[in-house]
């Protein structure tokens, strides 16, 4: 018994200060990242999430370079990023695109250069992984307040916005029309959404954010029914995956003879990618009444048909 | 010779009921066209109106000036007396194409709570009476079977009930529908059409349904609003439905053809066409 647990739990995993943080943090950042991140897979926002992730990469990158914690970085120009895209963004879908586009161009050119100079200064070397990649064994404590602050703004965000944007995503016309500000509801959502992304390049690396947004969401909305069960869901995928990604990757340091641990963003994603396959499965589907029974497929034979 | 506004019988020879909606004199120019001209009718309390016309005449735009969504560039909107407001509860609406993707994580009973207050901050408490007032609204619109199943999963004709649920459990006076006939089959259709004139009686409620073509409606439409050019004209569907007003709401002739129990509206041959039916012809391309 005793070998089994220490099988899975190498030595000093729970004495381990970085890895108290790393669970702390890690955790946080995918609570807050499912539940926004329902809310982007339904609203076909992804592209927007992933944006936000590379404007997050220049605001730490350049965050680093005058010697700010990362995260506000993240966070400041993620927020930042957000109002422009919905200014620019106007409210048709191309535009939104276009939009996104630009400013993750502008973004990702701005992360070059402070890269750059991050590595040439010869102060932060280690800029590129940890920015792009995330170091979550390497976060300090003293950030722990700054994170569970920055969380509490975006659930906050989320709670308030829910009926109106819930509404919103099924249809902004009816939305509208029963008086809903849905470019009010938006800007709350996009706050939330620019918050949690800066919340997840801290744990995983800006460029990954997108996976511990999209990928508990995806699976959640593949096995629910409801937008209540689908959070639960989503939450508890991402805290699973983060938690046996960390976990992974602490113990990886003692499986080859070389001593090398391996990024815990590998794993977050791998396990994230798997979980995403398994809820694919057609048994999930059904065990979770997604699809449809017998009685009502007749109604819907070419979503059927799509399905099988 | 233009005659735009037209109303074949006057409001008070015909509207009994009292009067829930009053378009005056609405006009609406976008991008330098002009959409709508000196649009007048009126719809009573309970009645069942057809807005009915050609793609591109007009209707949508109608529709999203009645609900606020769009300025108009002259004329007024009342709405139970009372020029309208911003958020008006008294009109439900249920746009046209309204997309519910499979994964979205919505039984067809939360799509119609939401109808109560998705307009409000917050989440909504757990309550027995809100979850009452979705079941019975659900039942009312026949949809009690599927109340459970995914939105996403629904068929068209499925879908619209609840969508119509949802724009009645707030007890507005006025039902607005755009198109909601247009992706659905014959039957579908039918059953939607049955289903709203019944509504209008229980709920005591006025629908104003958009529709290119107008056959499926004619048993049940109280009144018509022929919408062509940017040009209305309103009144029973008999007396609206005639060569003579139709041509002069199109600025050209058309002739009002009865073939098998449906009525065509058929244009002359006209320049730049044949001559062409301008209102079946949509719903043979889009059956």
């Amino acid at each position: 018994m005793h070998q089994i647990w220490t099988w899975v739990f190498e030595p000093g995993f729970f004495s381990s200060a970085p890895v108290h943080v790393a669970v702390v943090t890690g955790g946080v950042a995918a609570i807050v990242s499912a539940v926004t991140g329902v809310f982007t897979v339904m609203r076909g926002q992804s592209f927007a999430g992933h944006a936000l992730g590379d404007v997050s990469a220049a605001g730490g990158s350049g965050a680093l370079l005058v010697g700010l914690n990362p995260l506000l970085g993240f966070v400041g120009l993620g927020i930042f990023g957000a109002g422009v895209m919905d200014m620019i963004g106007v409210r048709r879908v191309r535009g939104r695109d276009l939009a996104t586009g630009i400013v993750l161009g502008a973004a990702i050119g701005l992360s070059a250069l402070f890269l750059y100079l991050d590595t040439a200064t010869g102060a932060t070397s280690g800029a590129p992984q940890q920015i792009l990649f995330g170091s979550i064994f390497s976060i300090t404590s003293g950030t722990i307040p700054v994170v569970v602050i920055f969380s509490l703004i975006s659930l906050a965000s989320i709670a308030l916005a829910w009926r109106p944007l819930l509404l919103a995503t099924v249809s902004p016309d009816i939305a509208a029309a029963r008086g809903v500000r849905v470019r009010v509801v938006g800007l709350l959502y996009m706050l939330a959404l620019a918050v949690s992304v800066g919340l997840s390049s801290l744990a995983v690396g800006a460029i990954l954010s997108t996976a511990l947004l999209i990928g508990p969401a995806a699976i959640a909305l593949r096995v629910t029914r409801t937008a209540g069960r689908a959070l639960a869901t989503a939450c508890l995928t991402g805290i699973g995956t983060t938690w046996l990604g960390i976990l992974l990757a602490y113990d990886s340091y003692y499986w080859g003879a070389g001593h090398q641990g391996l990024p815990v963003s590998f794993f977050i994603v791998a396990l994230i990618f798997a979980g995403y396959l398994l809820s694919g499965l057609p048994a999930a589907r059904i065990a979770a009444g997604r699809r449809e029974t017998a009685s009502h497929a007749a109604a819907s034979p070419a979503r059927d048909q799509i399905a099988a | 010779m233009r005659q735009a506004g037209e109303t074949v019988t006057g409001p008070e020879a015909s509207v009994a009921a009292p009067e829930v909606l009053r378009v005056a004199g609405v006009s609406v120019s976008l991008a330098g066209r002009q959409v709508l001209d000196d649009v007048s009718f009126t719809v009573g309390a309970g009645q069942f109106t057809g807005l009915i016309g050609p793609n591109g005449a007009g209707k949508t735009t109608l529709l999203r000036v009645i609900l606020g969504l769009q300025r108009a560039t002259a004329g007024t909107v009342s709405v139970l007396g009372q020029p309208r407001s911003r958020r008006n509860p008294s009109i439900g609406y249920v746009p046209q194409k309204v997309l519910l993707d499979p994964d979205l994580p919505m039984r067809a009973r939360d799509l119609v709570a939401l109808g109560i207050d998705g307009h409000r901050f917050g989440m909504p408490l757990p309550s027995r009476a809100r979850r009452q007032a979705v079941s019975e609204m659900l039942h009312a619109v026949d949809a009690d079977r599927f109340a459970d199943a995914g939105v996403g999963n629904l068929s068209g004709g499925e879908q619209q009930r609840v969508l119509i649920a949802h724009a009645l459990i707030s007890r507005p006076r006025l039902l607005l529908l755009d198109e909601p006939l247009a992706n659905l089959d014959l039957r579908s259709g039918q059953e939607v059409v049955s289903l709203l004139a019944r509504l209008a009686t229980e709920q005591q409620v006025a629908v104003l349904l958009s529709a290119h073509e107008m056959n499926p409606l004619l048993p049940v439409m109280d009144r018509v609003v022929y919408l062509a050019a940017g040009r209305a004209a309103s009144g029973p569907a008999d007396q609206v439905i005639q060569a003579d007003v139709l041509s002069r709401l199109y600025g050209h002739h058309v002739d009002v053809v009865h073939v098998h129990g449906r009525v065509l509206v058929v244009a002359d041959a006209a320049p730049g066409g044949d001559g062409a039916d301008l209102t079946a012809s949509h719903a043979a391309e889009a059956g």
